[in-house]
């Protein structure tokens, strides 16, 4: 078919093949490569080049603050990692336990609400739009807030708290409690997004499993327990692994409301690696902790893939 | 009334109680912060905090408005969040029209790598690299790395509406003489119109509420609202009105956006694995 416009096209063109005819039949025959032409070199030049970068910055020894150039050190900087230093090996159990708290009860409380929601009511498209507005909302201006919540003294959380009985808690203020203040908060922003996750996939189940059941006799827990949520399993993976993900890499909230204080008791991987990097303009070590960090976020995602394969 | 009716009855003042209970503390959170913005200082700093009745001011916004350049900041976050997308859509589109008609598979987990690998790990290059092309504090280094936000999730989206165009369509308009770019521009980008709207949206929203590169990245001309209100905390210490103040006028654009186009929220936060 390109032969015959072809020929046609070089007929009237006197044999001669314009450059610009040239270009077209160029442009036309490698159309696959050209569309996504400027967005590969936009994601070679923004992502895939710093992450290169980064990579050899974390053989180096090198203060951005210094005049001296990078000195290349190896393994050095993960060698230090892994076994020199007591703060990163604290902040990557911490990273670690402020995920699996969070996810935890985001997926427990999110399930939960997605079982009482599967059903029509007056209200529903209520309750789904109020749902997607924490996770919308600017995580800096929603941090404000809770920070003016939590105030040990005038804040309205520990009024809500003395109205229980309870003595008021020092949330964000102590080095006790500053972690589980901020899983909370990332609980009130995440979990609508596993409830919403979850509903979705409720929504694909089939029926005749719950009609067989029924006939056996099953209560609404066995039914719960032995179909629904086997069921859901995929579902529910998809949405903690995404989850897991940016709970991992949880920074605003936290630097915002403690920036890793008090006393370093909320300081993740994220907030020690961006002080390494722009407190003391440590670029070598803080890049070998974002190479570790990438590692374990990496982890976390092979893992729950093995899961869901699994079941 | 009968005893069935009655049953009926308590089920359901029990469900809504349920969904009331559980919908609450969403709820309280904007509504605390929306009437903090509102209350004069002694009564937003009042022990024991009041719910509903409080005197209405908003001194909170005006001395948002004189003590900081406000609108300076607000903007530096419509032009860096416009740039990002206007951006984005440009390079992301066609990429997106690509993946889905050639099955590229491998371009399109290539991208959604960028999901998974932490952002600071770009941020230390980037820094490295704008402070050497004396461009810190400038709109092309903050719409350029909130590229990184905006395009993967623009490009994801996308692919989902792109593959739901007919393969007909586009093989009428190749043999009407279109060629694919023709077959791109006046055919699908058309179709897909509300896709675009919405991917331009939530690409909108993660760049208006990106703090991470901004803190690093925005210096005193160019510094967006996330960064404002955050050094505002430093200064203003208990002085709450302001600072609710601010933090509603951030949160308003963003929940108008979300309203705008909610069903397409949990497609865009899940890379399309998910279809609300």
């Amino acid at each position: 078919m390109p032969n015959q416009s072809d020929l046609v096209q070089r007929s009237v063109s006197g044999g001669e093949v314009l450059p610009m005819e040239r270009f077209m039949r160029f442009a036309h025959r490698n159309a696959r490569f050209i569309f996504p032409a400027p967005a590969v070199i936009a994601v070679a030049l923004i992502i895939v080049y710093p992450v290169i970068y980064t990579g050899w910055m974390s053989l180096q020894e090198w203060f951005a603050s210094s005049l001296t150039l990078p000195k290349f050190i190896a393994f050095a900087n993960y060698k230090q990692i892994l076994t020199g230093d007591p703060r990163f090996r604290d902040a990557f159990f911490r990273t670690l336990y402020f995920t699996l708290i969070a996810v935890s009860a985001e997926t427990a409380l999110g399930v939960a609400m997605a079982l009482l929601f599967n059903r029509e009511f007056w209200g529903r498209g209520l309750v789904r739009t109020l749902s997607i507005l924490p996770m919308m909302a600017t995580p800096t201006a929603i941090s404000l807030v809770f920070v003016m919540m939590y105030h040990p003294t005038l804040g309205v959380m520990n009024y809500l708290v003395s109205l229980t009985g309870l003595s008021p808690f020092k949330w964000t203020y102590s080095s006790k409690t500053a972690l589980y203040a901020i899983a909370l908060v990332d609980v009130w922003e995440w979990t609508p997004l596993i409830m919403l996750i979850a509903l979705a996939g409720l929504a694909a189940l089939p029926k005749e499993p719950y009609e067989s059941a029924l006939i056996d006799g099953a209560s609404n827990l066995q039914c719960f327990w032995y179909i629904t949520l086997p069921l859901l399993r995929p579902t529910l993976i998809v949405a903690i692994l995404f989850r897991s993900i940016d709970a991992l890499k949880t920074f605003d909230i936290i630097f915002v409301m403690t920036q890793g204080g008090p006393s370093n008791s909320s300081e993740t991987i994220n907030i020690l690696l961006f002080n390494q990097a722009f407190s003391y303009f440590n670029m070598g070590y803080a890049s070998s902790m974002a190479v570790a960090l990438f590692a374990i976020v990496m982890g976390a995602c092979l893992i729950l893939m093995k899961v869901r394969r699994v079941g | 009334m009968s005893h069935k009716a009655f049953r009926q009855l308590v089920k359901t003042v029990g469900f809504y109680g349920l969904v009331i209970i559980f919908m609450l503390p969403t709820v309280f959170v904007f509504y605390w912060m929306i009437t903090l913005s509102l209350k004069p200082q002694v009564e937003a700093a009042g022990y024991p905090p009041s719910f509903f009745r409080f005197s209405v001011t908003f001194k909170g916004y005006v001395d948002v408005f004189a003590k900081n350049p406000f609108l300076l900041y607000t903007w530096n976050s419509l032009v860096v969040a416009t740039g990002c997308t206007v951006l984005g859509l440009i390079v992301g589109l066609p990429c997106a029209y690509s993946i889905a008609h050639w099955r590229q598979q491998k371009l399109a987990l290539t991208i959604l790598a960028a999901r998974i690998i932490p952002g600071i790990s770009y941020l230390i290059p980037w820094y490295i690299l704008f402070r050497n092309l004396k461009m810190v504090d400038t709109y092309q280094a903050l719409i350029l790395t909130h590229l990184v936000v905006g395009l993967p999730i623009i490009i994801w989206v996308m692919i989902g509406f792109f593959e739901d165009i007919p393969v007909e369509l586009r093989e009428a308009a190749l043999i009407d003489g279109c060629t694919d770019y023709g077959a791109f521009w006046r055919v699908a980008v058309p179709l897909v119109k509300p896709g675009v709207v919405a991917t331009g949206i939530l690409s909108f929203i993660f760049s208006w509420n990106n703090f991470l590169f901004s803190v690093i990245l925005a210096g005193r001309n160019t510094r967006t609202l996330p960064i404002a209100v955050f050094n505002m905390i430093g200064y203003e210490e208990i002085n709450w009105g302001p600072l609710a103040a601010a933090a509603t006028l951030i949160t308003l654009p963003v929940i108008i956006l979300t309203l705008i186009i909610q069903r397409h929220i949990v497609a865009g936060l899940t890379f399309g694995a998910v279809k609300g």
